[in-house]
């Protein structure tokens, strides 16, 4: 096909990427490969953003990893995510979106703690999960079970969303668009044993959350954007807050001042108010589908983070076409009351013709559920 | 330089992937269910503008949602009774599959036993469903998914030929929608046969709907981007459709009292003619407004939302039977205290209640009214707003005539083509040779 054109990009990159000299690695490693649109190579190893090196998964130079205040929930798997620009490009800031440079891609490895056997952890101890003196950055396969690794790849065109898969032995991961499902015995820190099926959803799915404005269909990072990154980072050079540290390596341009940047609390930082926490966790988990634009404006519940109407956040807001989601409840809020609160119901339920959200769970998020249950019984009022 | 030629390893292995993907579906059937929804869900993925994907014949076990994001892909089945993706044993997805693209057109298939919506295409244009079967095999269940055909926030959009069997909500749904024509569909055992809600004109005709808890709604609901206006239902059969309700509650259906015809509720400019309407044991139709649905409370409400049921024309239909034996005991008792044991509800059952402000000298001005010009055909007035004070069945009010409204034409219909589903399979073939 267009081999040449391809080539050439790739020699290109490589005279670029050699010359980057920031730490991340402790052995010379071959620079990241930006590979074409049309080129997507089967493995992940191929692009040398994240490879296997003595043990670990380990993000290679300038393969910048990063950490959210409050994530998306997806059956308690843990993330590592990391972002790499070409060298010389940098993302704008936007208080709503970066405009990311062509070229920047972002990958999220989905993992698991190992248990006993076959097992595998839920815990929010996620400091087990590196190789020693690499906390934050280098996943130690010992201790962790490694899932899929997805990418976000900025082309001229927009984000072209790229998953891969990891094998069985936890030597590579093979690219996939389709999807895949396996099974997993999850133990909790208190020894609760629940077995799931944990879902890779495929390349159309993908969008599925990432195309925020829907009706563009473009996708687009849900994460990196300023207030869920505006928190400190481990780095190995000290603690640092995100989006300094990006401006500082040269990944932001166009920071204003710190103290003015909008940012998210961690919905289990209980020293923050109840009701910023719970908008946290609705924004990341809900407020891509329920936006002004997004897959879910046709039930009128917007739930992202901008919204300021009650009513259209679901407060006495009857249902259109919930259809088994209401759970046989009259409004998506009933204040003080979550057991008659359509939207407690809907991520309660882990039935996929009622759930909420639609995809990337097969388990109830416990905590989230409780920290929900928590801000509707706080509401006063009434429906009638 | 080891790097290079390590990468042109990748590419020649991708490229025989890529080439894998085209070979069409030969596999066998009952035995390669999880390669034929990999190689599908790879052509849904991988689909370029112009491809059609052939479902072949057999019936395919499907365990997760499918979708499809490309413009101008044609999906095409060998049949609905041929040609069967059955989702029985979905552990993933709201629905069966979930299209969000401009000139879609599925044919000539079926989507079984979803655990959610079966056909859900939301936001597209020029967007054709036809000789489509979605169905619930065990039968009406309130367990069953919601919707059967299902687009939303859709512009030029053609459901026909199709069948829809056992959704817990509507059969056949066009919400949010602009420009749609609903011909020659079959929809029976859902709680809404076919339902057409906060949309902006459509063409409801040669449709039978049966044996379900309302044959065809017309609905509008608030906090939505757009309300609806300008339906017409013509020469549809609608009849028997008394089906105990089975939707969830909550929702807008679960209020639609079994034994209903035809449902108009809050929305406005709505034609009924020329249909044949037999048999409804509550009302061959039911004229309501958003209160009488009871939903409404100020708190549930966006304040610009119109409640009232406003420019309705009912003509020329041809009635039997029905009214007899009406859902919710108000209903009931009114109907045994006015009409007798053996007596039966008139066809056109009105809330009655309008909107005060719009009236002038004690009248609401004749394009708001509800206008009834079908021979013999009688009203009854429940008098909601007053709780059932001045129940009446003067239809004087209500003689009265509106503008007709203009025919839907969707570009990409053919004119003069008088469709039925054999005539389509006989143009496919056509086409395929």
């Amino acid at each position: 096909m267009n081999k040449w054109k391809y080539w050439t990009g790739s020699l290109l990159l490589l005279v670029t990427t050699v010359t980057a000299v920031l730490s991340g690695c402790d052995k010379p490693r071959s620079p990241v490969v930006l590979f074409n649109e049309d080129a997507i190579p089967e493995r992940l190893s191929d692009w040398n953003l994240v490879n296997i090196i003595d043990g670990g998964l380990i993000p290679n130079a300038r393969v910048l990893p990063y950490d959210l205040n409050t994530g998306l929930f997806t059956d308690y798997a843990h993330k590592l995510r990391t972002v790499w620009m070409p060298t010389g490009t940098s993302a704008e800031y936007g208080e709503e979106h970066f405009n990311y440079p062509v070229g920047t891609v972002l990958t999220k490895t989905f993992y698991y703690p190992r248990g006993e056997g076959i097992s595998v952890l839920r815990t929010e101890n996620f400091a087990r999960d590196y190789l020693e003196g690499h906390s934050g950055e280098a996943l130690d396969l010992q201790a962790v079970r490694l899932v899929e690794t997805r990418l976000l790849v900025k082309r001229q065109d927009g984000w072209q969303a790229i998953p891969y898969i990891w094998n069985a032995a936890q030597t590579e991961a093979i690219y996939e668009i389709a999807g895949d499902t396996s099974r997993f015995k999850l133990v909790s820190d208190s020894g609760d044993v629940s077995e799931f099926t944990y879902v890779v959803p495929d390349a159309n799915q993908c969008a599925g959350c990432h195309a925020d404005n829907f009706t563009g269909k473009k996708i687009s990072p849900l994460g990196p954007r300023a207030r869920h990154l505006n928190r400190h980072f481990s780095y190995r050079s000290g603690t640092e807050n995100q989006l300094l540290y990006w401006q500082e390596v040269g990944y932001l341009r166009g920071l204003p001042a710190l103290a003015s940047l909008p940012s998210q609390p961690s919905y289990v930082d209980t020293s923050k108010p109840l009701e910023d926490r719970a908008r946290a966790y609705l924004d990341i988990n809900c407020g891509h589908c329920h936006n002004p634009a997004g897959a879910a404006d046709t039930s009128g519940l917007m739930l992202h983070y901008g919204e300021t109407d009650w009513r259209r956040m679901g407060l006495c807001k009857p249902p259109v076409a919930a259809g088994t989601g209401s759970g046989g409840r009259a409004f998506a809020i009933v204040p003080g009351e979550p057991d008659h609160s359509i939207l407690n119901f809907r991520v309660e339920s882990i039935d996929p013709g009622a759930m909420m959200p639609e995809l990337g769970r097969s388990l109830v998020h416990e905590e989230g559920v409780n920290l929900l249950r928590q801000w509707v019984a706080a509401m006063s009022g009434n429906c009638s | 330089m080891k790097t290079l030629s390590y990468m042109g390893v990748a590419i020649t292995l991708l490229l025989a992937s890529a080439c894998g993907q085209e070979s069409s579906s030969q596999s066998n059937p009952s035995t390669a269910d999880i390669g034929f929804q990999k190689q599908l869900l790879r052509q849904l993925i991988a689909a370029k503008p112009g491809d059609t994907i052939v479902i072949p014949e057999g019936e395919f076990q499907i365990d997760r949602s499918l979708s499809l994001n490309v413009d101008d892909v044609t999906i095409r089945g060998m049949g609905m009774d041929k040609s069967i993706l059955s989702f029985k044993r979905q552990i993933q997805g709201a629905e069966g599959l979930l299209v969000n693209a401009n000139d879609f057109t599925i044919e000539d298939l079926a989507i079984e036993d979803t655990v959610g919506d079966a056909l859900k295409i939301n936001e597209g244009e020029n967007i054709v469903i036809r000789n489509i079967r979605v169905e619930w095999t065990n039968g009406p269940a309130t367990e069953n998914g919601a919707y059967g055909i299902y687009p939303v926030q859709t512009k030029n959009t053609l459901v026909e030929g199709s069948v829809a069997i056992g959704a817990s909500d509507a059969g056949i749904y066009v919400g949010q929608s602009r420009n749609v024509i609903v011909r020659n569909n079959r929809a029976e055992f859902n709680v809404a046969g076919i339902e057409i809600e906060n949309t902006i004109g459509a063409d409801v005709y040669g449709n039978v709907t049966t044996n379900n808890t309302g044959g065809i709604l017309v609905f509008n609901m608030p906090n939505l981007p757009q309300p609806g206006h300008s339906t017409r239902i013509y020469s549809n059969e609608i009849f028997k459709n008394n089906v105990g309700n089975f939707g969830h509650e909550g929702t807008p259906v679960a209020a639609v009292p079994a034994g209903s015809g035809i449902v108009i509720n809050s929305n406005d400019r709505v034609e009924i003619f020329d249909n044949k309407i037999a048999d409804n044991n509550t009302a061959n139709i039911v004229v309501s407004s958003y209160f009488t649905a009871g939903y409404y409370t100020d708190k549930s409400t966006q304040v610009d939302f119109d409640p009232y049921p406003e420019g309705i024309y009912i003509y020329n239909n041809h009635f039997l039977g029905g009214g007899s034996s009406p859902d919710h005991l108000e209903l009931k008792a009114l109907k045994v205290a006015r009409f007798g044991l053996g007596g039966s509800l008139p066809d056109v059952l009105w809330d009655g209640v309008v909107d005060a402000k719009k009236m002038t000298e004690g009248v609401l001005p004749t394009h708001l009214r509800l206008c009834i010009d079908n021979a013999d055909t009688g009203i009854l007035n429940i008098d909601f707003q007053n709780n059932y004070q001045n129940v009446s069945t003067d239809i004087s009010a209500h003689q009265c005539h509106l503008e007709k409204l203009p025919e839907i034409v969707l570009d990409f219909d053919l004119p003069g083509e008088e469709t039925g589903a054999g005539d389509h399979l006989a143009i496919l073939e056509e086409e395929d040779e």
